[in-house]
């Protein structure tokens, strides 16, 4: 076993499939010369080449509509969005174009590409810089959706969303780059659409997504030391598709759930989980379905307000507590 | 109306007499097709809205007739012309058009997005733009593969105000990629004249400079002038010297859609355009150059015959099986997204 950081496990991600995969390019803003502004892709144009690691100008409509039209016409490119703030500025090329062109082409049309991207705040990068976008791909079909929180996740599920035979928005959270992990040696690939229980618990179950992960898996070992209570934590890894197996077989074991969700509240991914499990698993809950979130709000860039609006350890913990004790 | 790029080569080409036919052939098809369609929309048979080409076939019988069969076109939703031009069959076109499930997606695309890749016909696209970064994707594709393709993408004037254009040419210039842009300047955007609305007087090739392009006009109603374009833009782009911006002059016929009939057009321009028809005049300059009427009237004749017959087989087209409601989200076929 290696020890990475969730930045060196894209790259590294990346290279293990273009050393397999000769259709397998890569291109966008400041990702080939610079390795990227967040130093995610260092290495790749000395290793690879500039054939197939390329620097674009700053168009992302070009560099989305690129990867597509490459991934119509037998190569299997990634595209990097510098920030997921900017999927806006491309997003016909995204909504429009990518997600509905096999459907409307009756599967004449493939399209195996990646669109990366920094997603997520914590960095005091203001409402343009730090938003979770994962909702919005979650809400188009046609595009499966990848969030992982730890740096063996980064390396298998890109791996595994660079050979998927469809559309991948892979969201990279910033605030976990600097993050160290052990990945395991050798080609890594992880199946997409499998959620990951990464502590076990009998009391409550705690979904979380990328950032949020390691924040309820800390909240989960406060409520453990200081109440004894034991929280299962599941990270979904993929929204599209949704292991819904896996939430629901939680939650028949702990009959209480718990999303904790970067996104501004309406329509975030843990509305979705909510009401599959008020659907699918009604009769194993114990009490209502509680979802931590950001409020409704965009993110501002002052410290004690962006920390008072994400979900912190403290919120977590704190908000599973109350409900229990509410229920008791 | 003559080239500007042209410099060594004669105005009028010596183009093969079979490939003047041929493109004949493909024009007089895409008018006998989209005549009926239109006739067909007003019967009810074709849903939603189509956007004919009448007027407009000198373009896309000049582009593909200098294509290779395994070049790709990319398209907008005023399409018919360009898929017909690449050799899809009309019968499942037409199918597509009333909705049927042997339509050439099966139904789920409809007029707006013909496609059939087994002819290079990768897409008409619905949101005006869209295309180019996307023909740029397959023409890099072409060129990182070695496959000497070339990605030929049609818009019309109004796509030049919009961003995609300028990012898609910029991207392209910057690569060398082997994409020819072929802007059908058809003088209104939807309703608007595009001059009212553009800050230069040639919306295409008024922009070329920008992009370190040669400006190119061509007299989109001349299928022959089209052709020698055609064929110069296609073979730069296949020797490795990069994209092309051709600006054809041309009119649409009708209104923009179904639902226009036109009428913001002054009469006076609308028949001094009709008068400059690209088929009577290709069918005349082929009778002066000895084609026997004959041959020309056994093309026309044909043309009918076979939207006829393309007729026939869509209205006894069976309706989408409920089934494919759900099928071809993802690549495994279905739209399953949680287990």
């Amino acid at each position: 076993m290696a020890e990475l950081t969730y930045r060196q496990a894209v790259a590294a991600a990346i290279a293990q499939e273009m050393e397999r995969d000769p259709s397998v390019v890569f291109i966008g803003e400041d990702v080939a010369a610079a390795g990227g502004v967040f130093k995610t892709t260092e290495g790749l144009l000395a290793r690879f080449g500039p054939e197939r690691v390329r620097d674009t100008p700053i168009s992302e409509q070009a560099i989305v509509g690129a990867v597509m039209g490459a991934a119509m016409t037998g190569l299997r490119p990634i595209g990097e969005l510098m920030f997921s703030d900017f999927f806006a500025v491309a997003w016909d090329m995204i909504a429009n174009q990518i997600a509905k062109t096999r459907y409307m082409t009756d599967g004449q049309v493939s399209l195996p590409l990646v669109l990366r991207t920094a997603n997520g705040g914590g960095l005091r990068f203001g409402a343009q810089h730090s938003q979770s976008v994962e909702n919005w791909a979650m809400a188009i079909p046609g595009l499966k959706v990848v969030a992982p929180s730890t740096p063996a996740d980064v390396l298998g599920l890109l791996a595994a969303a660079i050979r998927d035979p469809d559309p991948v928005i892979f969201c990279e959270h910033k605030g976990l780059f600097a993050t160290k992990g052990e990945v395991p040696d050798g080609e890594h690939v992880e199946p997409l659409g499998t959620a990951r229980i990464v502590r076990e618990g009998t009391d409550v179950t705690v979904i979380a997504l990328a950032a949020m992960v390691p924040r309820a898996l800390e909240a989960a070992e406060r409520l453990q030391a200081e109440d004894g209570l034991s929280a299962e934590v599941i990270d979904l890894r993929c929204l599209v598709p949704l292991d819904t197996a896996a939430i629901l077989a939680s939650v028949k074991k702990t009959s209480r759930v718990f999303t904790v969700e970067e996104n501004p509240r309406l329509c975030g991914w843990g509305a979705e989980v909510a009401s599959i499990v008020a659907d699918d698993g009604f009769y194993s809950l114990d009490a209502p379905i509680v979802r931590i979130t950001t409020p409704h709000v965009p993110l501002a860039s002052a410290a004690v307000l962006e920390d008072l609006a994400m979900p912190s350890v403290e919120r977590i913990s704190d908000t599973i507590r109350r409900r229990l004790d509410e229920a008791r | 109306m003559t080239t500007t790029r042209d410099r060594t080569s004669p105005q009028v080409p010596d183009v093969p007499l079979d490939a003047r036919l041929a493109m004949y052939r493909t024009m007089v098809e895409c008018r006998t097709f989209e005549e009926r369609a239109q006739q067909l929309f007003f019967e009810g048979l074709v849903r939603g809205t189509t956007h004919l080409g009448n007027g407009q076939e000198a373009v896309a019988a000049g582009f593909a007739g200098a294509m290779r069969s395994d070049d790709y076109t990319f398209c907008t939703y005023r399409g018919h012309n360009h898929t017909l031009a690449r050799g899809v069959p009309m019968a499942p076109i037409l199918a597509e058009l009333f909705g049927r499930g042997t339509g050439l997606m099966g139904g789920k695309g409809g007029s707006m997005h013909l496609t059939s890749v087994a002819h290079g016909a990768m897409g008409s696209y619905a949101i005006v733009g869209a295309h180019l970064p996307i023909a740029v994707g397959a023409a890099w594709s072409a060129q990182y593969r070695k496959s000497g393709q070339v990605a030929v993408c049609f818009f019309g004037d109004g796509t030049t105000n919009i961003g995609s254009f300028h990012e898609a040419l910029n991207l392209a210039a910057v690569w060398k990629a082997p994409v020819v842009f072929v802007c059908e300047n058809n003088h209104y955007m939807e309703y608007t004249a595009i001059g009212d609305v553009t800050a230069v007087a040639r919306p295409a090739a008024d922009r070329a400079s920008a992009y370190g392009l040669e400006p190119i006009v061509v007299d989109g109603n001349d299928v022959r002038a089209v052709y020698e374009v055609a064929r110069r833009a296609i073979d730069r782009a296949r020797d490795g010297d990069g994209p092309s911006l051709v600006e054809a002059i041309t009119y649409r016929h009708g209104g923009h859609s179904r639902a226009d009939p036109g009428k913001y057009r002054p009469d006076a321009e609308v028949q001094a355009w009709l008068a400059r028809d690209p088929i009577p005049a290709e069918r005349a300059r082929l009778l002066a150059d000895g084609v026997a009427e004959a041959t020309l009237a056994g093309i026309d004749a044909a043309a009918g015959a076979a939207v006829a017959a393309a007729e026939a087989i869509a209205r006894e087209a069976p309706e989408p099986d409920p089934a494919s409601l759900t099928t071809q989200v993802w690549a495994d076929g279905g739209s399953s997204w949680r287990n």
